[in-house]
């Protein structure tokens, strides 16, 4: 062991200051890392640069306004963000979404996991040096925002799903654009394993490297890929079902090595998982059908009776004045965001404004797993890391 | 979906009930969800029970959370979620805490993943945790004053803003 005399006397260490502005950290973290030579020694994540107070602003919203609040938190799963917080007011207000609705939602969700899962294996990929498979998965995310664009106006923050079923009808021509999609994707999946899967040099970045195991992944609260590449299948769609995930068959991929390399076979094996089920809804999405519960006094009304009926216009005035009151009562609801068991929390005391509003992040807990996953490992491999456990920053500061 | 909750609420509190009588202060149900009240010197004992336990074995903490219901007391309400993997349920354990005295134990030595979402209560709602090997601010700097997410801390405009509520009430009595 070779020490340096420094001015505070014999070092055997450095610290080392990565991030917050840092290509790969995705975001804005910063970690201090302790070196001995190319070997981290101890890692101490420094977080909360993007810390925006999304739960603090949501209390003093209406129910429905805090959708918006909820699509900025984890900007590469806006969908799934709306998803949970409107699936757990309506747990607070006790109501039911129309089957059709809740089909669409489960299509949309899944798309949203293969966009996401695309801009994850593109920077991953990026992150480890392997230049073009970033710009095949942003080719096909384009397609993805192309959807969503029709669906709902909106490329990313699309607040497409709202309180009782989801903005819109599915637009003129979304079949033939969702179809065309579905036919694209799997050639286009396995495009990218060959370019990575038997590869040398990506199997030299991520093979064996963060390893956790199978008990620390479970106490350390982790969930998602992560810890289904540790062996343990463990998948709100199957466990805790929600938006009629029951009625739809899909496989939960799980591995047993829980290095980066298993986490990325993960990832690639649920993108097929996510086509398959986006296929199954297809089907089972009617042309015709309620988009929207039938609950007056919550949802607005339609256009149309608004003009004819004057109980609907009140409605529509008490609604958009207002808001709704849900009864006094907590709720929480577990989602499976692309990254893991995204929850939320809702307390209402009766008024209009949720009394609390808090967003389980997988990312901010997963990456508690960070140091974990590091310590004792080369600083090159600090990079394969962070990328292969999918952090979102705007979703850990929230 | 109900009934098996109920079921689930009646298993856990009995489980709890028959290894400390003390152990559950209350029962809620609610929409489905299984709420256990437990008090505050028996949290910890309580969830190394719940995670160790044969007929429980809540082995994930997914969450942890405070709910501040200020002026009302005890005004702060600890809310820890729960699930067992193996059996597939989950539970929510609450503590209940005063204003004057927001002290409880740490949970980071039954589950280690309790560690950030205790930093995150502390950070935003100034509750201490006994016994916690890190407590400090996470989100916001470590020289912020106040704890942002306590119901008595405005939205916006804290400092030196007049509290017009309050010139209002003054100027409208006779």
């Amino acid at each position: 062991m070779t020490t340096v005399e420094t001015a505070t006397g014999t070092a055997k260490t450095m610290v080392l200051n990565m991030g917050p502005q840092h290509p790969s950290t995705h975001g804005v973290l910063r970690i201090l890392l302790e070196l001995d030579g190319e070997t981290v020694v101890k890692a101490v994540p420094d977080l909360g640069y993007l810390h925006t107070g999304i739960e603090k602003s949501c209390e003093d919203k209406t129910y429905s306004q805090a959708i918006t609040l909820t699509d900025r938190m984890d900007y590469l799963n806006p969908l799934g963000n709306n998803l949970v917080y409107c699936l757990a007011v309506e747990k607070l207000l006790g109501l039911e979404v129309p089957k059709r609705a809740q089909y669409i939602r489960v299509m949309m969700v899944e798309l949203q996991r293969i966009c996401s899962h695309l801009v994850w294996l593109g920077t991953h990929a990026i992150d480890l040096g392997a230049m073009s498979v970033f710009l095949y998965c942003f080719r096909e995310r384009e397609e993805i925002l192309k959807i969503f664009e029709m669906f709902s106006g909106q490329r990313m923050m699309t607040s497409y799903i709202r309180i009782g079923g989801v903005a819109l009808d599915p637009p003129a021509g979304w079949r033939q654009a969702v179809e065309r999609f579905l036919k694209m994707m799997p050639s286009r999946v396995d495009e990218y394993e060959s370019l990575l899967t038997e590869n040398r040099i990506w199997m030299g970045r991520t093979k064996g490297v963060g390893y956790i195991s199978a008990e620390d992944a479970v106490a350390l609260s982790m969930t998602g890929p992560t810890l289904r590449a540790a062996g343990v299948a463990y998948d709100n769609r199957k466990v805790f079902p929600y938006s009629s995930y029951q009625e739809f068959d899909f496989d939960v991929p799980t591995r047993t090595d829980s290095d980066c390399f298993a986490r990325y076979m993960i990832r690639v094996a649920e993108m097929r998982e996510s086509l398959k089920i986006i296929r199954q809804a297809f089907g089972k999405i009617t042309n015709e059908g309620p988009i929207k519960a039938e609950a007056p006094g919550i949802i607005p009304p339609q256009r149309e009776k608004m003009k004819t009926e004057m109980e609907a216009l009140i409605y529509h005035f008490k609604i958009f004045t207002e808001g709704f009151s849900p009864a006094p009562g907590e709720a929480f609801v577990t989602v499976e965001s692309p990254r893991g068991e995204l929850g939320c929390f809702i307390a209402s005391d009766g008024s209009p404004k949720p009394l609390r509003v808090h967003f389980r992040s997988p990312s901010y807990i997963n990456l508690q797993a960070l140091p974990k996953l590091i310590e004792g490992q080369l600083i090159a491999d600090v990079i394969a890391c962070i990328g292969t456990i999918d952090i979102v920053l705007g979703e850990v500061d929230r | 979906m109900t009934e098996t909750s109920s079921q689930n609420a009646n298993v856990v509190a009995e489980l709890l009930r028959s290894w400390n009588a003390k152990a559950v202060a209350e029962v809620i149900e609610f929409r489905g969800e299984t709420t256990i009240v437990v008090p505050r010197e028996l949290l910890r004992a309580a969830a190394e029970h719940c995670r160790q336990h044969a007929g429980l074995q809540y082995n994930l903490l997914t969450d942890a959370t405070c709910l501040d219901r200020y002026p009302h007391e005890p005004r702060f309400e600890l809310n820890y979620h729960l699930v067992s993997i193996p059996r597939r349920e989950k539970v929510r354990l609450k503590v209940k805490l005063s204003g004057n005295d927001p002290v409880v134990d740490s949970l980071v030595a039954v589950w280690p993943g309790a560690n950030w979402l205790e930093r995150e209560i502390f950070d935003l709602f100034g509750i201490r945790f006994s016994g916690h090997p890190d407590l400090r601010r996470i989100l916001l700097p470590d020289d912020w004053e106040g704890y942002p997410l306590r119901r008595d801390y405005p939205v916006e405009g804290y400092r030196d803003v007049p509290n017009t509520g309050e010139l209002f009430r003054k100027s409208s009595t006779p």
